[in-house]
C-alpha cells in the first residue's frame, strides 16, 4: 500500500515546470516516437542499427551534461573523464575476468561504480571547495587531459592490470561485449537488433527518470542554485551537497556511456578522454537547448547523426562545423536551438497578438 | 536572554577596519533598526550575521549558542532569515515556484499546496502565481523575498533596506507588513534609509558610523540627538529626511 502513493508521485513529477511538454499529446508523441525507434530495426538492416547504437551510446553523457550544467548552473568541461575511466575499468574487469556467469553485467557496476566515486572525490574538492564559474570548467577539463596523458604513456608491459594490459596510446581492445546470462546459451549483445532494443530501452528509462528527478524537490532547488545560489542558501539549502548530487549523477551517466562505447566497439582509447572528445558534450547540449532534457537528448542525436555524415565527406572539417555550430548557438540562440525553435511560433504568435491593438 | 548578540564582532580587510567592536543585543520580539551613513559598516554586519564573512575576531550568539563557526544555511535552519536590498528571487521561475523552493524545507504534498496559495493571498500575488517573478513590478518582487524570507517562519528576521525604490504607498504598506510579522512573535533587524520607515515601525534604532555603534535608543531620542542630526548631515542627508 505505501508503494502506491510512491509511484503516483513519481509518476505525477514526469512533468512539472522543470521540463518541456506535458498534456496528453506531448505523451502521444513521445510514445510513438519510441514505437518509431523500436519499429526502425524491421525497416534497416542489422549493420545500420547496430551502428545507430553508437549515437545512442554518448545520449547518457549528454543527460548528465544537461543536469551537471542545464540545470545545476555548473559546467563541467571534463565528463569524457568518467566515460573513460568506466570504459578502462569495464576493459580490465572483463579481460581479467571473462564474459560468463553475467559478469559483463557485474563490471558494467563496478565501472559505473567507479566514475561516480571518482566524481565524488573530485566533486568534494571542488564544490567544498567553493570553486565555480569558469574554473569549474578548467579544473575539470585539467583532470580528463591529465587522464588522456597518462593513459596514453601505458604502453610498456609493465602497465597492466592482472592480464589486462592497458597498452597506452592504442588502447585497450578485444574486451567482451555485454552478455546478459541465459538458461541454456548466453545472449551475446554485440552491435545488433538485440543489443539496439537493451540501449533504447535503457535510454527511454534514463529520460523518464531524470524527468522525475529534475521535477522533484531536488531539482527545484538545483535550478533555484542555477538561478541565485545566494538566495537558495538563505532559505537553508547547502548549496554544495546539491551540485555535488548532481556531479555525482551526471558522471555516473558519463561512465555509463563510456561502458555501452567500450563494450559496443569493444576498445577504448586514450584520445576518448582528450580535448576533441571533451569539448563535444558541450557542443551537443549547448547546441540542442541545456536546459531541458528533452531538447538535450533531441539535439545529441541530431547532431551525432550530422557529424557522422559529415565526417564520411569531409572527415576533420567535420570538428570545423561542430565549433560553427558552437559559435552560432551562444550568439544567436543561447537558449539553444531547438529551445528556440520550440519557442518560435509561440513568440511570433505573442508578436501578432501584441501587434492587434495597433 | 537576547535572541542574538554580537559580542565585540571586528572585519577587517587588508587595511580597512570596517566593523569595530560592535555589541549589538536584540531581545525576542523587538523591531529594531540599523542606520547609518552610507559605508557605515550595516551591510557587513548584516553579512557577519548570516555568515557569510567570517569576522576578524569576535563572536555571533544566537539563541544562546555560539554561531560564529557555522555555515549560513545552517544558521538559517536555526531560524534565522533575510531579505536582502537587491530582490533575490529567482526570476527565471514563476511565483509559485519561488515559494514552493522556499517552503518545501519542512512540507509536502497537500500541505506544501495550501501554504503556497495562502502564502500568494498574503503577499496579494495569488493573480500572479504563474508569471515568472522576473516580471513582477518592484514592489512586489520586494514583497515575494519577503515571502519566501517568512516562509521558513524564522525567530529572526533580517532585512536588509526592505523599502528600496518603493514608492510611499509601497513603503506604508512594507511597513504594515513588516509589523504585523513582528506581532505574530519573530524578532525583526532592519537597515532602513526611510526615517519614514523608521518612525512607522522601529521599536529601538541603533545608528552605525564608521563601524562603530554610535547611538542607541528609541526613535525619539535618536531623531534628537544632534551628534546623529551632524554625522547625517555631514552627508547632506538628515535622519529627518522622508
Amino acid at each position: 500500500m505505501a508503494r502506491r502513493p510512491l509511484l503516483r508521485l513519481a509518476l505525477s513529477r514526469l512533468e512539472g515546470p522543470q521540463t518541456l511538454g506535458r498534456g496528453r499529446a506531448f505523451w502521444i508523441t513521445v510514445v510513438a516516437v519510441v514505437a518509431l525507434a523500436a519499429a526502425y530495426p524491421l525497416i534497416e538492416d542489422a549493420y545500420t542499427v547496430g551502428n545507430t547504437i553508437y549515437f545512442f551510446d554518448w545520449v547518457f553523457m549528454a543527460l548528465g551534461l544537461c543536469l551537471i550544467w542545464g540545470y545545476g548552473g555548473a559546467l563541467s568541461f571534463g565528463q569524457t573523464a568518467f566515460f573513460g575511466i568506466a570504459g578502462y575499468v569495464y576493459g580490465i574487469v572483463t579481460v581479467d575476468f571473462g564474459a560468463d556467469h553475467g559478469l559483463t553485467l557485474v563490471a558494467t557496476v563496478v565501472a559505473v561504480a567507479a566514475s561516480a566515486l571518482f566524481a565524488a572525490v573530485l566533486g568534494y574538492f571542488l564544490f567544498f571547495g567553493r570553486i565555480g564559474g569558469v574554473f569549474l570548467g578548467i579544473v575539470t577539463l585539467a583532470v580528463t587531459l591529465v587522464l588522456e596523458r597518462f593513459m596514453a604513456q601505458t604502453a610498456g608491459p609493465e602497465w597492466h592490470v592482472g592480464a589486462a594490459r592497458l597498452n597506452g596510446f592504442n588502447g585497450m581492445s578485444g574486451m567482451p561485449p555485454l552478455t546478459i546470462p541465459w538458461p541454456g546459451d548466453d545472449i551475446v549483445l554485440s552491435p545488433d537488433v538485440p543489443l539496439y532494443y537493451v540501449v533504447l530501452m535503457l535510454l527511454v528509462l534514463t529520460y523518464l527518470g531524470l524527468r522525475i528527478l529534475v521535477n522533484s524537490s531536488f531539482g527545484n532547488v538545483l535550478v533555484a542554485i542555477r538561478e541565485n545560489p545566494q538566495r537558495a542558501t538563505m532559505l537553508g539549502y547547502d548549496v554544495r551537497k546539491y551540485q555535488l548530487g548532481a556531479f555525482v549523477i551526471g558522471s555516473a551517466l558519463a561512465g555509463f556511456s563510456g561502458v555501452l562505447y567500450t563494450s559496443w566497439g569493444q576498445y577504448i582509447t586514450p584520445s576518448s578522454m582528450g580535448l576533441t572528445a571533451a569539448a563535444l558534450p558541450i557542443v551537443w547540449v549547448a547546441v540542442g537547448g541545456r536546459s531541458d532534457l528533452t531538447t538535450t537528448l533531441l539535439g545529441t542525436i541530431v547532431i551525432l547523426s550530422g557529424f557522422q555524415a559529415l565526417t564520411i565527406y569531409g572527415s576533420q572539417y567535420a570538428l570545423v562545423v561542430m565549433g560553427l555550430l558552437l559559435v552560432l548557438t551562444v550568439l544567436f540562440a543561447p537558449e539553444g536551438l531547438i529551445t528556440a525553435l520550440i519557442g518560435l511560433p509561440r513568440r511570433l504568435f505573442k508578436g501578432r497578438k501584441q501587434r492587434e491593438p495597433l | 536572554m537576547a535572541i542574538l548578540e554580537t559580542r565585540n564582532l571586528n572585519k577587517r580587510f587588508g587595511g580597512l577596519q570596517v566593523t569595530s567592536d560592535v555589541n549589538l543585543a536584540l531581545e525576542p520580539g523587538e523591531l529594531h533598526c540599523l542606520i547609518g551613513p552610507n559605508g557605515a559598516g550595516k551591510s557587513t554586519l548584516f553579512r557577519l550575521i548570516l555568515g557569510e564573512y567570517a569576522p576578524s575576531s569576535g563572536q555571533v550568539i544566537y539563541d544562546g549558542h555560539d554561531i560564529t563557526a557555522l555555515q549560513s544555511h545552517d544558521r538559517i535552519r536555526r531560524g534565522i532569515s533575510v531579505k536582502f536590498q537587491v530582490p533575490g528571487i529567482f526570476k527565471a521561475l514563476s511565483v509559485r515556484q519561488n515559494l514552493e523552493i522556499a517552503l518545501q524545507h519542512h512540507l509536502e504534498g497537500h500541505s506544501l499546496r495550501g501554504a503556497i496559495k495562502s502564502q500568494l493571498e498574503f503577499l496579494n500575488l495569488s493573480a500572479d502565481a504563474a508569471q515568472l517573478a522576473g516580471n513582477l513590478s518592484h514592489g512586489q518582487k520586494q514583497w515575494l523575498e519577503i515571502g519566501m524570507a517568512v516562509a521558513l517562519k524564522p525567530k529572526l528576521l533580517l532585512l536588509d533596506e526592505p523599502t528600496a525604490g518603493m514608492s510611499p504607498d509601497e513603503t506604508r504598506a512594507t511597513g504594515d507588513l513588516v509589523r504585523a510579522l513582528n506581532a505574530e512573535g519573530m524578532t525583526v533587524l532592519a537597515v532602513e534609509h526611510d526615517m519614514a520607515f523608521v518612525r512607522q515601525v522601529a521599536s529601538r534604532v541603533t545608528v552605525l558610523h564608521f563601524g562603530r555603534i554610535f547611538a542607541q535608543g528609541d526613535i525619539d531620542s535618536i531623531v534628537a540627538d544632534e551628534r546623529v542630526a551632524e554625522i547625517y548631515l555631514g552627508q547632506g542627508h538628515g535622519p529627518h529626511h522622508g
